[in-house]
């Protein structure tokens, strides 16, 4: 008996130890040497001197509109990719024909074979001017610009995160019991009133892992902007970027990436209630 | 993996006898570490994918068969390390760099890799300082003749009489201008600014780079290129942050943007506005006649760089002017060498992008090493950029 127990415990701990390692090794550990980081002073010719200050923290508002940026980004892109990806997934899931859903799930998934950093390159030239401007040129219209401009960017972004939205929201539409939207309909509720009450409401915990997981990742997002918005617009990630390259101010880059850890756990959070709440008793965990 | 870049060396005598005396002692060595983990296997995967792995064959004696080079972008004849690989058998990787900052923040972290870099004159102080460079054994460098130098541009190289460096090239900072959309002649930074808050409007792009942006903004008032007082720093953002709205982009790789007539104006470096003249005649070149910057490129050597040995032996080559001088006509910009000046087509040389008269270069100012350090200058870029 107390031998099966050891086993048990043994064999738990073995097959939770790679993963353990992985997490000590690559979010525990920087994780510790930013937060040190982040109480030191940046050394005369840049980089991180040790010292035990919270001046880096106190200096944050100097950073406000990379922070409000961000804040603003980060919902608008989620929003943007969900209002595209919903009604796919909504296709996929309760409208194509059962043998075509297999080939257009992976032209969802096929752009993620390459590196974002190349799509995204590859839209340089699409939006530049040899490019979308060009052809509009052609048909009479000059001097359009469409790269580096806010639309270039949310373009950019819904592009290159509609993937994470479409999947989550297609699972919990597969996973819908069918019979609910017949009964629904056979009570007399209207299409709309069953896609309201029904469909979309079983589908929320979907849509939360979908948004929250976009609005994670925008939230460190530096390379569209960059690229698409030809670097007028500072987001956190930009600023980190600056920060650690350019001016050498580890200190001060390291308590922003704290700072930012720190909201991206609030967002989390405030995702599961909500999505708690909105879901009745279905809780989604996330983290 | 962070050492891993020195398997592809030859091992020397001295290392072999440490391992065995490792070995003996009962120490565990690193490789028996991996082994017993498991990411032994994993990062050799790695190393094969990353092209890190040796393949010995084609390796010459004690150069090893690869090595790294960090530099700028559209810097090089790309035949230069082609040519270089087939007479030693030493592949050389190429990393692109956007700023002097960004090298010296590699280097500053540590192993970053390089046998040979390329930083700017204002650099080498601050890298001496650091102890991140090497003092160059001049004995290894045969091809390169400093009587042939010229000193006005190459004196930054060396240290208390130590030679850290040697020049690849010099070249000044001004801006390029498509004449086809901007027609008015322009001859000095005021005009730039004022330009791009008019009819360059949305079509003008500044520098990713505090130290050419901010410098030439304080030339729109007639300040030093190098200036660190607080009231004309103050001057400089002002303008700067008026004339952001009106931006195409703030980068430092602008030739895409140029050559697509996206923007028709963008502060630009000798070697970019040579290029862009060569392929696209109507875009001009402009120093402004209120000054600006110069700037030497020099070659330089980590301290910690993994295959020193052929690190020597790229820079012996490209110090040979017969390698040089194809270096400068795909890169375009002017050499600081006599003798490879002397083997430049006489349209080169006659080219006032690349050899400038002298009442243009006279008022051009070197960036100062505090310049490039002050965090003073580094926040007003930020504010700027993030405005």
């Amino acid at each position: 008996m107390r031998s099966n127990v050891l086993r048990h415990n043994l064999l738990t701990a073995l097959l939770l130890g790679p993963a353990t390692a992985w997490l000590v090794i690559f979010l525990v550990l920087p994780f510790v040497a930013i937060a040190v980081f982040s109480v030191g002073e940046r050394a005369p010719e840049g980089g991180y001197q040790a010292a035990f200050t919270l001046a880096q923290y106190a200096n944050l508002p100097a950073r406000a509109t990379a922070f409000w940026n961000t804040m603003v980004l980060a919902p608008a892109g989620a929003l943007a990719c969900l209002v595209v990806a919903y009604p796919v997934a909504y296709y996929l899931a309760l409208r194509a024909p059962e043998r075509w859903r297999l080939i257009l799930l992976a032209l969802v998934v096929i752009p993620f074979w390459t590196s974002l950093l190349m799509r995204t390159y590859a839209w340089m030239y699409v939006l530049g001017g040899r490019g979308i401007p060009a052809l509009l040129a052609y048909v009479g219209f000059e001097d359009v610009r469409l790269i580096n401009t806010p639309g270039a960017v949310l373009l950019g972004i819904v592009y290159g995160y509609l993937p994470l939205m479409i999947l989550p929201i297609y699972v919990s539409l597969e996973r819908l019991d069918r019979r609910l939207l017949e009964a629904s309909a056979d009570l007399g509720a209207t299409p709309v009133s069953t896609f309201l009450g029904v469909t979309l409401r079983l589908s929320l915990p979907g849509v939360m892992t979908g948004f929250s997981l976009v609005m994670i990742l925008l939230l460190g997002e530096y390379l569209i902007p960059t690229l698409l918005g030809g670097g007028k617009v500072f987001f956190i990630g930009n600023a980190l970027v600056d920060l650690f390259l350019q001016s050498r101010n580890w200190p001060f880059g390291s308590a922003i990436a704290i700072t930012l850890v720190l909201v991206s756990v609030v967002v989390l959070i405030a995702a599961n209630r909500i999505s708690t709440r909105l879901s009745g008793a279905r809780r989604v965990d996330l983290i | 993996m962070s050492k891993s870049y020195r398997d592809g060396l030859p091992i020397n005598p001295e290392k072999f006898v440490d391992q065995l005396m490792r070995l003996k002692r009962g120490s565990i060595g690193r490789r028996e570490f991996l082994g017993l983990t498991g990411l032994g296997i994993a990062t050799a995967v790695m190393a094969r994918e990353l092209g890190i792995m040796p393949s010995p064959a084609f390796a010459q004696e004690g150069l090893g068969d690869r090595m790294s080079i960090a530099t700028w972008p559209n810097y090089h004849d790309p035949a230069t390390f082609e040519n270089f690989q087939a007479e030693t058998g030493v592949a050389v990787e190429v990393n692109v760099f956007g700023s002097n900052e960004e090298m010296l923040a590699k280097l500053q972290a540590g192993a970053s890799g390089w046998s040979l870099f390329v930083p700017t004159n204002y650099t080498i102080s601050t890298y001496k300082k650091l102890d991140i460079i090497e003092a160059l054994d001049m004995a290894k460098l045969a091809n390169f003749d400093g009587s042939q130098q010229d000193a006005r541009f190459t004196s930054e190289g060396t240290i208390d009489g130590v030679t850290y460096a040697v020049p690849k090239n010099w070249g000044t900072t001004g801006f390029a201008v498509n004449t086809s959309k901007l027609a008015k002649p322009m001859t000095n930074w005021k005009e730039f600014w004022d330009t791009a808050m008019a009819e360059g409007d949305g079509r003008t792009m500044v520098h990713d780079y505090q130290l050419t942006t901010i410098g030439n903004a304080l030339k729109y008032f007639g300040f030093s290129f190098n200036s660190l007082k607080q009231d004309e720093l103050a001057k400089a953002e002002e303008l700067l942050l008026k004339v952001k709205p009106h931006l195409f982009a703030v980068s430092s790789d602008y030739q895409p943007s140029m050559r697509a007539g996206d923007a028709w104006m963008t502060m630009c470096w000798t070697n970019d506005g040579a290029q862009l003249h060569r392929d696209i005649p109507e875009i001009a070149y402009v120093l402004g006649k209120e000054g600006g910057e110069i700037w030497t490129d020099f070659y330089a050597i980590p301290k910690d760089a993994p295959n020193k040995p052929a690190g020597y032996a790229l820079l012996n080559y490209l110090m040979d002017p017969k390698v040089a001088v194809k270096e400068h006509l795909a890169n375009g910009a002017p050499s600081t060498d006599a003798r490879v000046n002397a083997l430049l087509p006489k349209e080169v040389m006659d080219n006032p992008i690349l050899y400038p008269a002298a009442d243009l270069l006279t008022p051009l100012e070197f960036g100062a090493a505090a310049t490039l350090t002050d965090p003073g200058r580094a926040e007003l870029m930020a504010r700027f950029k993030s405005a």
